[in-house]
């Protein structure tokens, strides 16, 4: 079924048949579902697919949203549905942290050119791209309200705010030396820095 | 110092935790509402108060939930929009993160009044850790007992909970909020039926923005009167009001409504005067939908008058001249600014943002992304200022949902307003960037 619904991206189902959420990330689901009534199961998606992005590397690949659709008993077209509408869902693998930086008027205001370019130079890579050790992919991203304190980036749950190129470095260096996967859902997210 | 009913307790050490909370007085409106008022009463106040909109619309609330169907048998449910995406608006997210338990106990109360059994908060999925500080506060108050069943002791049982967006400006229209909440496309309905009639899964349902619900613990503590004594008529009690932009002071200031607009921006106590000793140029008053004003008219209205920070004030003299209090997203900007440079950030904003549904607004937000783009890489003409406001003239009124509107106002305003910026670059067949200023450093430079 994912084949047809995915079009162009292979659908591999030996890789299908081994996706299974841990136990703990089964719990977080089950939470989730917990918060609706049960004829409205549908309604836990958006956020399951959240921790599923997560678990399974940080994108939704046609096998991950096709196991998404059988937890929640609805058919993969309607996962395929909503992962394409909004932004946070990744359709493509991307890097181990994304940074989202804003570029919206307050953000522009404030320089969030400069810091765009200044990463695209630091990590050698443009807009949209991946570095190549896989550790890096840089956004840009729509007005994240965090204007009183531009220019901004965040990357997985922790919003780095008034950015400066010395900020920028540390988070570089932070991350790198971390060499975790940073999503939405983790529980140490950081405004700090 | 004018009088702060919300976020006066925001530097309360712990002010986020319930202990805290209740030591400052927290949850005695759930307290006053179900021990000694009826759900009736509660709105009454409500009504009573004056209270519009927070989210932008500045529809009064009590009328609103003077609409909701209450057929027997049928659940009913409250939903708060914390879906905050319009640009230049974050006060949502500084109330939820220092005073979550100010958005729950509002919810509590409020669900109280409209019958509700269930409450979903829709917080926008980058809001991420923003969410989890709401959802440690809801567990705290289900252990306290003020969530859960039989609270206090009353018939009144309520459970609350939370749900993250998955990143769509377009979910803050409480009808496209809805289907998100189902678990589907961000799509707006066709209304009628509107939420009151059928909303979430096809039930009576409120939409509310986080300020909105906030906003009723203080109504009800002190009484809708009191509330209303407060701002200048229709426009009544406190706003957040988020600032941003070339100011000394940014940040989320609860104001009195009828404050000057001067008063906010120059004095210490808010924004703090322009950074660097610079003039102002313009503000965008109440988030990037509302049409941006030069300073003369931001200031003063067309007759001269001080333009005040009420609903009624910024919309003096319609769009000719005037502007709109909307979601209280303040974004000022110095006199090095580009009108053009800042409208392509809100152009491509749109178009990154529409849901796809209407062609008006699928295809008009592209055009005028596409458009202003030739201005800034120096190929534009000056005949293509005439095309960009017939674009926006005809997005306008033709769409489902308002971000038609949000996307044209202000398009037209900017035309309107500094139309000379356009042709310069027209006639010039370059854009520069005017700004003698280090945005980064937040210096100018020489």
């Amino acid at each position: 079924m994912g084949a047809q619904v995915h079009g162009t991206q292979h659908f591999d189902a030996k890789k299908r048949a081994e996706l299974k959420f841990s136990d703990a990330a089964m719990e977080t689901v089950k939470d989730i579902i917990s918060r609706y009534p049960e004829k409205h199961i549908k309604s836990a998606l958006l956020p399951v697919l959240h921790v599923a992005q997560a678990e399974f590397g940080g994108w939704l690949s046609p096998e991950t949203m096709d196991y998404v659709a059988s937890v929640l008993k609805i058919k993969p077209i309607e996962v395929f549905e909503v992962a394409s509408f909004y932004t946070m869902y990744n359709l493509k693998p991307v890097g181990k942290c994304t940074f989202e930086v804003c570029q919206t008027s307050s953000c522009w205001l404030n320089g969030a050119e400069d810091i765009v370019k200044y990463i695209e130079k630091k990590l050698n890579i443009k807009v949209g791209e991946t570095t190549k050790d896989g550790m890096f992919t840089l956004k840009t991203a729509e007005c994240l309200g965090s204007c009183g304190t531009a220019p901004m980036l965040q990357c997985g749950a922790s919003y780095h705010e008034n950015l400066t190129y010395d900020k920028v470095d540390k988070l570089i260096e932070k991350y790198k030396s971390e060499n975790k996967l940073r999503s939405y859902t983790d529980l140490d997210y950081n405004n700090t820095l | 110092m004018g009088k702060k009913l919300l976020i006066h307790n925001d530097k309360v050490p712990g002010i986020n935790t319930l202990e805290v909370y209740r030591a400052h007085g927290g949850y005695a409106s759930v307290e006053k509402a179900l021990k000694t008022m009826t759900p009736d009463q509660v709105t009454d106040e409500v009504k009573k108060s004056g209270l519009r909109g927070r989210g932008g619309a500045g529809f009064p609330t009590g009328l609103k939930w003077s609409f909701l169907a209450k057929p027997e048998g049928v659940e009913r449910y409250l939903v708060c929009n914390a879906d905050e995406s319009e640009p230049g608006t974050f006060k949502d997210r500084y109330l939820m993160e220092k005073i979550p338990h100010a958005l729950i106990e509002g919810m509590i109360t409020s669900s109280y009044a409209l019958g509700a059994k269930s409450s979903y908060i829709y917080i926008r999925g980058e809001y991420f850790y923003v969410a989890r500080i709401v959802e440690n506060a809801i567990k705290e108050a289900y252990a306290a007992g003020w969530l859960g069943k039989n609270i206090l002791g009353s018939n009144f049982s309520h459970d609350c909970y939370v749900q993250v967006g998955g990143g769509a400006y377009i979910c803050g229209e409480e009808t496209a909020l809805l289907e998100s909440l189902e678990g589907k496309r961000g799509n707006p309905r066709i209304k009628p039926p509107f939420p009151a009639v059928a909303g979430l899964w096809g039930c009576p349902t409120v939409v509310n923005n986080v300020e909105t619900i906030a906003a009723v613990v203080p109504i009800v503590n002190g009484g809708g009167e009191e509330y209303a004594k407060i701002g200048i008529g229709k426009s009544t009690g406190t706003k957040l009001i988020s600032a941003s932009g070339h100011i000394n002071k940014p940040g989320v200031y609860e104001i009195e409504l009828g404050i000057t607009v001067e008063d906010f921006i120059y004095s210490e106590e808010y924004c703090g005067g322009i950074r660097n000793g610079k003039k102002m140029k313009a503000v965008v008053a109440g988030g990037s939908s509302v049409p941006i004003l030069p300073t003369e008219l931001i200031l003063k209205t067309a007759k001269g008058e001080p333009r005040l920070m009420t609903y009624e004030s910024l919309s003096d003299g319609g769009f000719q001249t005037g502007t709109m209090l909307g979601s209280g997203g303040f974004i000022v900007m110095d006199e090095d600014t580009s009108i053009v440079k800042n409208l392509f950030t809100f152009a491509r904003f749109y178009h990154h943002e529409s849901c796809g549904q209407c062609s008006p607004c699928r295809e008009g937000t592209g055009w005028m992304e596409k458009i202003l783009k030739k201005f800034l890489n120096g190929t534009a003409s000056e005949s293509d200022v005439e095309l960009l406001w017939d674009i926006q003239s005809k997005i306008e009124g033709k769409t489902i949902c308002p971000l038609g509107e949000a996307a044209a106002w202000p398009v037209a305003a900017a035309i309107r307003h500094f139309k000379h910026e356009f042709l310069e670059i027209a006639k010039s067949k370059k854009f520069v960037d005017i700004s003698h200023y280090d945005r980064l450093n937040k210096k100018v430079v020489a």
